[in-house]
């Protein structure tokens, strides 16, 4: 882009206008609304837009102001922050299923002076939490049923507001004059929108991301993955999720593409399949859920499709993610494979909603190397990519061609990464963010004197130069010979195994690794039921000496995997036990959301794990258990002890996390 | 969107004036006294709810309301003419629809398909095209799909739109049944227990829905419903029976402080 260009389009405003006369006609927006999907050009959207905008204006609104958006992917919501941003002001989109006390936090703290919200839902907890809100006036909504009866004097409906645009358009030129100096004078340093964290890690955090860094990041992607305006995506993430506003808002306006709202969040994955969408992201449960779908609804099919299904995968296992990446293949595997495609892959991907997908990207947390090649060898594009909120998204993203499961590949064009001395990401990218709103001291705390972004995740770069996420950058430790133990790495490794459900990691400062392990009973009981195991209860089938061999299989698999890694090759797991009990969030054991409390459970089981380390092969433990209906119980065992396979490796033990 | 309201010779009676009025109704099943010399009256507009102990008879006097039974002493005044007996098919043609405390659906047609079946006494154009869904048939399939799409939106069940109804959980299968009634354009809704067996969060939707329909349609909703909680919370009057007699009307307040009804909830007959 030339330095001209960027002068101009810096921001989204300015393009909206330039897919107007550029695109005038093609499809800027879809929704389908009573089974029916309604569409919207370049034209359309830029005309209701400016509307919309002079009716806020009529209200008040000015540069500066913030808006807040809440709601479900709606074309209206899009509109709302496209017409916020045409002004001058900043839209604060808010997580729609948050409960209205943290609502009341984000929106006092954002000083908004307006809100822009989906449904009679929404309003109810705006006013149910209006007395904590002095500095809001007016809330504007999308869905107008059941909202009839309400005081109307600070709320009205949106369709209204644009209405009355549209009658300050006709006879108002002073006012439009207004709303298109407004759009000139966008600068690509204001602030384009504040993004605040899910805030699973404390208060959530108001990130404010300016526009031409937002431009000029989805620029460097559209360009990357060849985007244009005949791409199709589907709306379903939430609108205050940095997914939603980079990949279908700021990537949509630069590329022109078409977004597609769905019916209902429930509809996503039907509506999807209608309009074939060609661009997709999924954080890796969704993968995950639909593939379980299709495994379960296939042993349901006749033997001759089963066993079509299953040859035809394994042909897919082997060659496809080949053929994918453009490597050499025999020509008789090529044909199998054409003809697997006919019988299989395309009528598969075409019930997932798959067949026109060019690409697509998983992110958020670590996928299932498995799940991953799945989708890969039917011919999915799939990729993943690394980012997070104060980077405007993108840090790493992986090319077509460069696509590994382990790694989430090398810096997106533009973006500078260097990893800290304790092993922590650094960044610096176009898209970063200006600093936390209203928070400078957190700012401070996050940038390095130089002008990085610290990440807080610890990583380090693979000789093909792609990045590897290993842990949280607070919880990656050291044994005591200096080698990097990172407890989250080893756990997911061992937990891609269907036979085990949770791993407690141990090592920190300690001679070797150990672990505990938990089998899942899904997986574990359907094992010993088809090979005539016989057990009495959970504890009986976790002790069972088989149960303990297979464990010890995927264990030796792992320390394997883990000794051609010269970075990890000394966190080998030396010793692991497999626990008599199921962790349990009731019990303390877990979060919540489902995450190991690793000091808690080495206090709680402080005997197993002395065991592990003094050499013992057995260790008694009876631990406290409180069972659904809120009564407690002991459960006491005798858990055996065992020595894991463990590879030689004979590089030093420590040596410098470094960048390659 | 409002095209429910689209029948004109519904407009006549006034919100709040007398829609259905039951006088001194009584019902028996040989020599079993179902009801005795019950009377009351609903109002156009309002949320008027049926309560009392099992057996009380509040099922047997929807089932008198829509014609289902005849009973053999009272009157039953609806929009101003009397009656004793009435078929339900002539009910429904007059505007009353109701659900059943267990669901009645075709189990193997999918929700849409049942809540298009709610538009049967509108349909208009003769059988014969419906033969070839063609010409005017096709048309007025059109409009009432168009009238059935609003209710699915209405009701948040899109995503059920073409699922078989027979394989949806309970509480959906309760909102497809109202969906269905509501497709009828009823000017006079009769809900038998809507919320029976519902977990809280099915239970918050419905008391939405109820009160949209009420809102948006102007449809009067008379309803059978144990729990109290929903009970005081949506309507606007109540009445109470007990052993087939009527023991207390009244705005939810003054039922709640009525002793008789505490005594038939809570106290002596239990």
């Amino acid at each position: 882009m030339t330095a001209n260009a960027t002068a101009e389009l810096d921001t989204f405003p300015k393009l909206l206008l330039r897919n107007e006369a550029v695109r005038p006609h093609r499809p800027a927006m879809r929704h389908k609304d009573l089974g029916i999907w309604r569409e919207w050009s370049w034209g359309d959207v830029a005309r209701q837009v400016r509307c919309y905008a002079l009716g806020m204006m009529a209200h008040g609104l000015q540069r500066g102001d913030k808006v807040a958006i809440i709601g479900t992917n709606r074309p209206k919501l899009y509109w709302s922050i496209m017409a916020a941003q045409s002004v001058g002001a900043i839209p604060v989109p808010v997580y729609s299923d948050a409960v209205a006390d943290e609502m009341a936090y984000v929106l006092d703290h954002a000083e908004v002076r307006f809100a822009c919200v989906q449904d009679q839902e929404q309003v109810d907890k705006i006013l149910g939490v209006a007395d904590r809100l002095p500095k809001i006036e007016i809330v504007f909504y999308d869905e107008p049923r059941g909202l009839r009866d309400y005081d109307h004097s600070r709320l009205q409906a949106i369709d209204e507001v644009i209405a009355q645009g549209e009658g300050i358009l006709l006879s108002d030129p002073a006012a439009v004059k207004r709303l298109d100096d407004a759009i000139a004078s966008g600068k690509g340093s204001d602030t384009s929108v504040i993004l605040y964290t899910s805030g699973t890690t404390g208060r959530s955090k108001g990130v404010m991301l300016s526009a031409g860094g937002c431009v000029k990041a989805a620029t460097d992607t559209v360009e990357f993955d060849g985007l244009t305006d005949q791409d199709n995506v589907i709306a379903y993430l939430p609108l205050a999720w940095v997914g939603d506003h980079y990949l279908n808002y700021a990537q949509a306006l630069v590329a022109g593409f078409t977004i597609n709202c769905p019916e209902s969040p429930e509809t996503a994955v039907e509506d999807r399949r209608e309009i074939g969408t060609t661009f997709a992201f999924a954080p890796p449960r969704v993968y995950e859920s639909m593939l379980t779908r299709i495994m379960i609804r296939m042993e349901d099919a006749g033997w001759l499709k089963r066993k079509m299904f299953h040859y035809y995968l394994g042909v897919a296992k082997k060659w496809g993610e080949k053929i994918l990446d453009g490597k050499p293949v025999p020509i008789g595997a090529r044909l199998n494979y054409a003809l697997g495609e006919v019988l299989v892959y395309g009528p598969l991907k075409n019930v997932l909603g798959m067949t026109t997908i060019r690409i697509a990207y998983t992110a958020g947390e670590a996928i299932g190397p498995e799940l991953f090649s799945f989708y890969r060898s039917i011919g999915l594009n799939l990729k993943q990519l690394y980012g997070q909120t104060e980077a405007f998204l993108y840090v790493t993203v992986q090319s077509d061609g460069g696509v590994r499961a382990d790694c989430v590949g090398p810096a997106t064009p533009n973006v500078e990464i260097r990893i800290d001395e304790n092993g922590e990401v650094l960044y610096k990218s176009p898209g970063q963010f200006i600093g936390y709103f209203k928070e400078p001291e957190k700012t401070a705390e996050t940038m390095t004197e130089d002008g990085y972004v610290r990440t807080g995740d610890a990583g380090f770069f693979e000789k093909d130069g792609q990045l590897r996420i290993i842990d949280r950058a607070k919880d990656v430790g050291k044994l005591r010979s200096g080698a990097l133990f990172a407890p989250k790495y080893l756990e997911n490794k061992l937990k891609f195994f269907p036979n085990i459900r949770e791993v407690v990691a141990f090592g920190q400062g300690e001679d070797f690794v150990t672990c505990f392990i938990n089998i899942d009973l899904t997986a574990v009981g359907n094992w010993a039921e088809r090979n005539n195991v016989s057990y009495g209860s959970y504890q009986e089938l976790a002790g069972h000496p088989q149960v303990y061999d297979i464990i010890a299989g995927h264990v030796a698999e792992v320390n394997r995997q883990l000794s051609e890694e010269p970075m990890m090759a000394h966190a080998q797991i030396r010793r692991f036990l497999v626990l008599h009990k199921e962790l349990d969030a009731d019990d303390g054991e877990l979060t919540r959301t489902q995450k190991v409390r690793r000091s808690f459970i080495a206090d709680r089981y402080g005997p197993l794990v002395t065991a592990l380390y003094d050499g013992s092969t057995e260790a008694d433990i009876s631990t406290e258990v409180t069972f659904e209906d809120g009564r407690k119980g002991v459960i006491s065992a005798r858990v055996r002890v065992m020595d894991a396979k463990v590879v030689p490796v004979s590089t030093p033990a420590s040596q410098p996390a470094r960048a390659a | 969107m409002n095209a429910m309201n689209h029948s004109e010779f519904r407009q006549d009676i006034a919100p709040g004036a007398t829609l259905l009025a039951v006088d001194n109704v009584t019902l028996r099943f040989g020599g079993v006294k179902a009801i005795t010399d019950v009377s009351f009256d609903i109002r156009k507009g309002e949320v008027r709810a049926i309560i009392g102990p099992n057996g009380a008879g509040k099922t047997s006097m929807l089932n008198v309301i829509n014609g289902f039974y005849h009973p053999q002493e009272g009157r039953i005044t609806y929009r101003g003419q009397t009656r004793s007996k009435m078929r339900p098919h002539v009910a429904a043609s007059q505007g009353i629809a109701r659900t059943f405390q267990n669901v009645a659906l075709f189990k193997g047609m999918t929700t849409l398909d049942n809540i298009m079946v709610g538009r049967t006494l509108k349909m208009r154009t003769p059988f014969f095209w419906h033969l070839f869904r063609h010409g005017p048939a096709m048309r007025e399939e059109i409009e009432h799909r168009k009238f059935v799409e609003e209710i699915i939106d209405f009701l948040e069940i899109e995503h059920i739109r073409k699922v078989p109804v027979g394989k949806l959980p309970y509480g959906l299968q309760k909102r497809v049944e109202l969906g269905r009634a509501l497709a009828m354009q009823p000017e006079l809704l009769l809900l038998d227990e809507p919320m029976a067996g519902m977990n809280l969060e099915e239970k918050e939707d419905m008391c939405r829905f109820i009160l949209d329909t009420k809102e948006q349609y102007g449809t009067t909703i008379a309803l059978i419903e144990h729990d109290m909680g929903v009970v005081m919370d949506l309507s606007d009057r109540v009445v109470v029976l007990e052993y087939g007699q009527k023991i207390a009307d009244g705005t939810p307040d003054e039922v709640k402080k009525n002793q008789k009804v505490i005594d038939a909830y809570l106290g002596v007959a239990h």
